[in-house]
């Protein structure tokens, strides 16, 4: 009933390829966003704003750029956390350092610095591949921060390395509300995520999937493997830098390097697996759902058991739910919460009849 | 020069305990082809079990005995829980899988144990000995005559045994391996206890040196880039390239720190291990692996 294709013919090429070819998509998603943009800023209060909106929204950020690179390209990393610092300390860079720069080329400047150095971590692909690669980039996890905390000259020799938001303004108009910084995140993530959601459809989104398959028979294809996969690094790195410097500006205000540890980089990967590996909608699932979890399960473990656990045991608790969770998704649902969500679909499409 | 030397032998007994960590890396991935990020998890859980049993009064060999139980017990869940459903996927699942197991690791063991610091004392005194002029620790002599005597028990496993012969087989072809009788699933149990008792003895080292607490489970990043030196699939090779990063970080630390700043140990093993893949992509003894399209 929902969802069906019955009666939308293509009649022209176009038509064929667009980004969403079912009606009740494109109204779908105009409505969606249509009530993030008017609605949502009109009801939610600043608690939801600063606490689930802004971290969910850039945390999707994060795990879209990570989806790119393991997702797509699939290149291992556990470095996420190391460029999305660079991107915030570049951005925090570029707003001190050049005068009267507007806050999105800043962003975008820090995502490119963070693209650059991806790109630098990302070299070793070309000679290994599978789990020698993990070394790479966490070697970029341990030499960023260390960097960052070594060297005064990145937080402008703030004592303990700590770095805080400039103002944030677009053309003129004051956003450091936390419904501004919301709609301003909202802003990015969506233009990016169509951005990302077209990359993954043209040559280059096909390449890294025959990449990811198998690099040699993509190789013997005539797939430029050097390109393909240092592309993937650097626009993997360029969404990672933009989303360190959203989650260092808008969501936090004040972060130091210690901030973006390998506990990050963890959280990324996981919102990958749950969401859903090669996915653009699995990133948002899965980041909604490393927001909400824990939120959920303290508020649960108050209400039923009320303060009977402490907050540490509880932490130790979750963690090993966590942990489960990440195992059961990969033996029961490899392709993640957005495989759920295209079953769900495939069921309203023919529901209430079945077969 | 003789301080040279000292900390060049300090490097190397340093290097010896980053071995053991990564042999018990190689053990798994030589016959399971999984990586396993949870081998860290293990050394906490193992050493946190250890200790905890013989703070309530229990003698040091019931305990070591207990523990080892419990990895065994550990050993069996994993394969029945994790690895059966997950047979036949890709390695990169299965790491992530082991992701998974090291949270849960790390949670059971904190959450049945407690997070506060404990001590361990091995009896054994961290005092310096001279020889011939050089001051070297008794404790780091002490952990590297632990490690020569796992590991030639190992290899011993490895190529005495009827089970070594197996573990062997499945490690050399799994298809062919099952196809003359080999049970995978007795295998990867016998595999993943011996990486628990590895596991132990790296606990009871580790944590007699920094004391057992949660920072135990992070000797796993330790030991990543030994193991990329080393090559994944070789026991030799995991105990030369623990020498090699336990050397060079040491050296490194002290001649290259005052120039670039203190704080290099984190990370100088892995932008090594970075170059020695750039020289040589599967380590210095990990077998090259041929694609077949």
């Amino acid at each position: 009933m929902f969802y069906s294709e019955a009666g939308q013919f293509s009649t022209r090429y176009a038509a064929d390829r667009r980004l969403f070819r079912l009606r009740r998509d494109r109204l779908g998603l105009g409505l969606l966003l249509v009530f993030a943009f008017a609605v949502v800023p009109q009801i939610g209060n600043d608690y939801w704003f600063s606490a689930i909106l802004t971290p969910f929204l850039v945390l999707s950020l994060a795990g879209l750029g990570l989806n790119l690179l393991t997702g797509y390209a699939g290149q291992l990393s556990l470095g996420s956390a190391a460029f999305m610092a660079a991107g915030a300390f570049a951005t925090y860079n570029f707003q001190l350092r050049i005068e009267g720069l507007p806050l999105l080329a800043s962003f975008a400047l820090g995502g490119v610095v963070a693209a650059l150095l991806s790109l630098v971590f990302g070299l070793p692909s070309l000679r290994i591949k599978g789990f020698y690669l993990i070394v790479s980039t966490l070697a970029a996890q341990f030499l960023v921060p260390w960097a960052l905390v070594k060297y005064g000259w990145f937080s402008n020799y703030n004592a303990s390395g700590v770095i805080s938001a400039p103002r944030l303004d677009v053309l003129g108009l004051d956003l450091s509300s936390p419904a501004g910084r919301y709609l301003l995140t909202l802003g990015i993530v969506v233009a990016l995520a169509f951005l990302a959601r077209n990359i993954v459809r043209s040559e280059l989104g096909r390449n890294w999937m025959a990449v990811r398959d198998m690099d040699t028979a993509a190789a013997v294809i005539g797939i430029p493997l050097a390109r393909t996969k240092l592309l993937a690094f650097a626009i993997s790195g360029f969404y990672l830098g933009v989303a360190g410097a959203l989650w260092a500006f808008t969501y936090l205000g004040t972060v130091e390097p210690h901030g973006f540890d390998l506990n990050r980089s963890f959280q990324v990967l996981f919102i990958i697996i749950i969401g859903g590996m090669g996915s653009i909608l699995g990133n948002f699932l899965g980041a909604a759902f490393i927001v909400l979890f824990p939120l959920l399960l303290s508020n649960l473990a108050g209400l039923l058991l009320g303060g009977l656990i402490d907050p540490g045991q509880l932490e130790n608790i979750q963690k090993m739910i966590f942990g489960a969770l990440i195992i059961v998704f990969l033996i029961r649902e490899p392709e993640g919460l957005a495989r759920l969500w295209q079953q769900f679909r495939a069921r309203l499409r023919r529901w209430p009849l079945r077969y | 020069m003789d301080f040279f030397l000292e900390v060049l032998i300090g490097g190397l007994l340093a290097g010896v305990m980053y071995s053991l960590v990564a042999i018990g890396f190689v053990l798994i991935y030589k016959a399971s082809g999984v990586f396993n990020f949870a081998q860290g998890a293990m050394v906490l859980f193992a050493a946190l079990t250890f200790v905890s049993l013989g703070e309530r009064g229990v003698p040091f060999w019931i305990a070591f005995l207990v523990t080892l139980g419990t990895m065994l017990l550990l050993a069996l869940a994993v394969e029945r829980l994790v690895l059966r459903p997950l047979v036949n996927r890709a390695p990169i699942t299965l790491f992530m899988a082991t992701l998974g197991l090291a949270y849960i690791t790390e949670g059971a063991a904190q959450a049945l144990w407690g997070a506060q610091v404990h001590g361990l004392d091995l009896g054994i005194e961290d005092v310096p000995l001279d020889l011939g002029g050089l001051l070297v620790s008794q404790f780091d002599l002490f952990a590297a005559g632990m490690a020569a005597t796992l590991v030639l028990l190992l290899s011993v496993l490895f190529n005495k045994t009827r089970i070594g012969l197996s573990l062997r087989a499945v490690a050399d072809d799994t298809l062919a391996a099952q196809a003359v009788g080999i049970r995978l699933s007795r295998i990867w149990v016998v595999v993943w206890a011996v990486a628990g008792l590895v596991a132990l003895i790296t606990g009871l080292l580790w944590g007699a040196r920094l004391g057992v607490q949660f920072s135990l489970s992070l000797v796993v990043l330790k030991a990543l880039p030994v193991l990329i030196i080393g090559g994944f699939s070789s026991v030799g090779g995991a105990i030369v390239g623990g020498l090699i990063v336990g050397a060079s970080e040491k050296l490194a630390e002290i001649y290259a720190g005052p120039l670039i700043g203190s704080g290099i140990e984190n990370w100088f093993p892995y932008v090594l291990a970075m170059l020695f893949l750039l020289a040589r992509p599967t380590g210095l003894f990990g077998e090259r692996s041929i694609d077949r399209v």
